[in-house]
């Protein structure tokens, strides 16, 4: 640890002379003279493209684990309803020819899909094996993406939006940020602060976290399990399709889009505990942020002892690494995760 | 759907008539045919087609048979159907190949297996230079040769500082180098993202805002062409700092693209307006049954089958002679849809570079325009390395 204060020290000042390099005589002085506020400026804006990373893994993870922790079901087809959600969304907004409109509609249509899915299909595969649900839901990945290909073709749809949320706005002086960016910052916390008085402050959420605590007890309470099953599947459905159909517009829509990052949203959950939402919040958060920051800042650490190229190659490898040695170290220090749901 | 069964018959016939077999060229095509960018395989396999629909499906009076093989974009899957083409297929000729790290891959069981490999697009540098060989030929590009026309368009421009962005794998890496080889100005940044995962560039536009250059440069073949540019136009940066672009427009991904592509410069050996012959008659067959206009990666395609059909025709279908075959080949005596060019020592082409824009077309449709010849002529940097002589 003591030896990282002076590393970053030299870091930030390679940083900024690496910003400053190419001001020339035209350039404006007040710039070159104070080349902090510019590097802050660049850091503010990383964590905020951490954060905005983060909460769109929240948002996929939340589904995730609350199916995981409460129904016991390893659901590998939560990627296949992040992708639905996006195609409904550009679907939808085509008919409308509005994206607003596209969106509230793609997430009724994922929530149905979603529980649909649970009565027709996963219902078998409850009291199973992990196996059998590895193989079942991968079964479904497969179902789904050919699915996709048949209704809607093998090229994928884009999904445009509306003038007032393309172009960025000055939050701080000289700080642009893409207005659409914030949307899903705001849009994300507002969900996270829904699904926090769901779970903590209504009945149904009560029934939530009890399944999550002992199963066998609450359904011999006399709970409809089908019934909680159904409804959590289908808010975990609607949870992935919102964040594929906010995804939509900054990626495009295609076949298979939901499989990469279903990758990355079971590491938030085994992160936070499985089955706990407030630990999924904080993962995803933070798995947004340091694959951002390192992304960001880790060639030009690098490249304070290795050739610039070198370290342009690099860079991209180990940053890949780093969410995977976060999982690793809290596995090693806390096996049940950072907000473990409290003994079964 | 009509042209999978017509392969799935073709490949029915041949287990059922090995003797037959004997009579044709067989042709094993490696491309990417699922996944995102299957739409990029679609293309070169539909341009294949056209190619060998003008050729009456014959070269020099052999019925020409095509067994498409998907590599799934990955290196290990390319290789291993490159294998079972020439191991159980016995093929007399694979072709395709979208990208650099799968063509890498697969190079050395093909040709050390004395088959003829023609690339349709992907161009590493490794090839051009010390692992050239003689049973390979390009009808596209070495990697660094598009952005090295870029480079020289930004020096035409007068842009005095850029930021390089492209994909961490052997292409993105090559295409880099290619600005680098020849832009004048100062490269004041310099960014490879994960391959193909990465499809969110807000940390790396970020960095571009922080750095100010003049111009950003940019490499992203497919999907991510969509997702950088429409990321770009969010950013806000689109109206600020101008973008010059290699293998990031193409017919494919405009129509995702759409406006955003316009005023946005490319560079490109073949644009499918070049006003040749052989280039009219591609594109006004290929857009009559297709619909939509044909990429660079489809007229490579075709020029591919055209490339082959010569080099069968000239040694009159006796497909054992294979120095003949060479020596046709390098001769590029085909009507090529770029226009005429020439092979260098190391199979790759020596060919004009154009400035391509986005344009409406009459019917209102987004497509490319030829502006401009930005290099003619030209010829890839590691020819030298490369020891063939000839």
């Amino acid at each position: 640890m003591a030896g990282l204060v002076p590393a970053i020290h030299v870091f930030l000042r390679s940083v900024s002379q690496g910003v400053d390099a190419p001001a020339k005589p035209g350039h404006d002085e007040r710039e070159a003279c104070f080349p902090n506020p510019r590097l802050m400026l660049l850091f503010v804006e990383q964590c905020l493209n951490g954060l905005q990373f983060g909460l769109l893994l929240f948002l996929l993870a939340a589904g995730l684990t609350l199916v995981f922790g409460i129904m016991d079901l390893v659901n590998l087809a939560h990627g296949s309803l992040y992708m639905l959600g996006a195609y409904f969304a550009a679907t939808f907004a085509a008919l409308t020819d509005s994206f607003v409109a596209g969106a509230v509609l793609a997430l009724a249509a994922t929530l149905v899909v979603g529980m649909a899915l649970e009565v027709v299909a996963l219902r078998r595969l409850y009291g199973r094996d992990h196996l059998d649900h590895v193989l079942g839901t991968f079964g479904l990945i497969l179902f789904f993406n050919e699915l996709v290909r048949m209704i809607w073709g093998p090229a994928g749809l884009s999904l445009s939006l509306p003038m007032w949320l393309i172009l960025p706005v000055e939050l701080l002086p000289g700080l642009y940020y893409p207005t659409y960016r914030i949307a899903i910052i705001v849009t994300a916390l507002a969900v996270a602060l829904f699904l926090y008085v769901l779970v903590m402050r209504t009945r149904l959420g009560m029934l939530i976290r009890a399944g999550a605590s002992n199963r066998e007890m609450t359904g011999a309470l006399g709970v409809n399990i089908n019934l909680l099953y159904t409804m959590v599947f289908g808010l975990g459905a609607a949870l992935a399709g919102l964040a594929g159909l906010m995804q939509a517009p900054i990626l495009t829509v295609q076949i298979g889009m939901g499989e990469n990052i279903l990758i990355l949203a079971f590491v938030v959950i085994i992160i936070g505990g499985i089955g706990s939402i407030r630990g999924a919040f904080i993962a995803a958060v933070l798995v947004g942020l340091i694959d951002t920051i390192g992304r960001a800042f880790l060639p030009d650490l690098l490249r304070l002892v290795l050739s610039s190229r070198a370290a342009s190659t690099v860079a991209p490898a180990i940053s890949s690494m780093t969410i995977y040695l976060l999982m690793a170290v809290v596995l090693v220090l806390r096996p049940e995760g950072l907000f473990p749901v409290s003994s079964k | 759907m009509k042209r999978i069964l017509m392969g799935t018959a073709a490949f029915v016939a041949l287990g059922a008539a090995p003797a037959a077999a004997q009579q044709s060229v067989k042709i094993g095509f490696v491309s990417t045919f699922s996944g995102p960018t299957a739409v990029i395989g679609n293309d070169m396999r539909n341009s294949f087609e056209v190619a060998l629909e003008h050729l009456g499906r014959k070269m020099a009076g052999k019925p020409v048979e095509v067994i498409y093989e998907d590599d799934q974009q990955k290196p290990e899957v390319g290789v291993q159907k490159s294998q079972k083409l020439i191991e159980s297929d016995k093929v007399d000729f694979v072709v395709g190949y979208i990208w650099s790290n799968v063509l890498l891959a697969s190079l050395g069981p093909v040709v050390n297996s004395q088959t003829f490999l023609i690339s349709a697009n992907a161009g590493p540098s490794q090839i051009a230079g010390e692992q050239c060989s003689p049973f390979f030929f390009s009808t596209s590009w070495q990697n660094d040769q598009t952005p090295q026309a870029m480079g020289e368009y930004m020096n035409q421009k007068g842009v005095k500082t850029a930021f390089l962005i492209g994909p961490n794998y052997a292409a993105g890496k090559d295409m880099l180098t290619g600005v680098r080889a020849t832009f004048k100005g100062e490269i004041i940044g310099e960014e490879l993202t994960r391959w193909p995962d990465q499809l969110d560039f807000s940390t790396e536009l970020s960095k571009v805002r922080a750095a100010k250059p003049e111009a950003v440069f940019v490499f992203y073949p497919g999907a991510a062409g969509v997702q950088f540019l429409t990321q770009y136009t969010q950013s806000g940066l689109k109206g600020q700092i101008p973008l010059y672009t290699a293998f990031t427009i193409d017919a494919i991904t405009l129509k995702l693209q759409k406006e955003l592509a316009l005023g946005v410069p490319g560079a490109q050996q073949w644009v499918n307006d070049l006003p040749n012959d052989a280039n009219k008659k591609y594109v006004a067959d290929f857009r009559k049954k297709f619909g939509n206009y044909p990429t660079f990666y489809g007229a490579q395609s075709y020029d591919a089958a055209n490339l082959l059909n010569s080099a069968v025709v000239a040694v009159n279908g006796d497909l054992s002679k294979k120095d003949a075959m060479r020596a046709e080949m390098r001769k590029a005596n085909y009507a090529s849809v770029r226009g005429p060019y020439k092979y260098g020592n190391n199979h790759f082409p020596i060919q004009n570079f154009y400035l391509q824009d986005v344009v409406k077309d009459a019917e209102g449709n987004l497509t490319l325009k030829t502006v401009a010849t930005i290099v003619k002529d030209s010829q890839d940097r590691f020819h030298d390395k490369c020891p063939m002589k000839w």
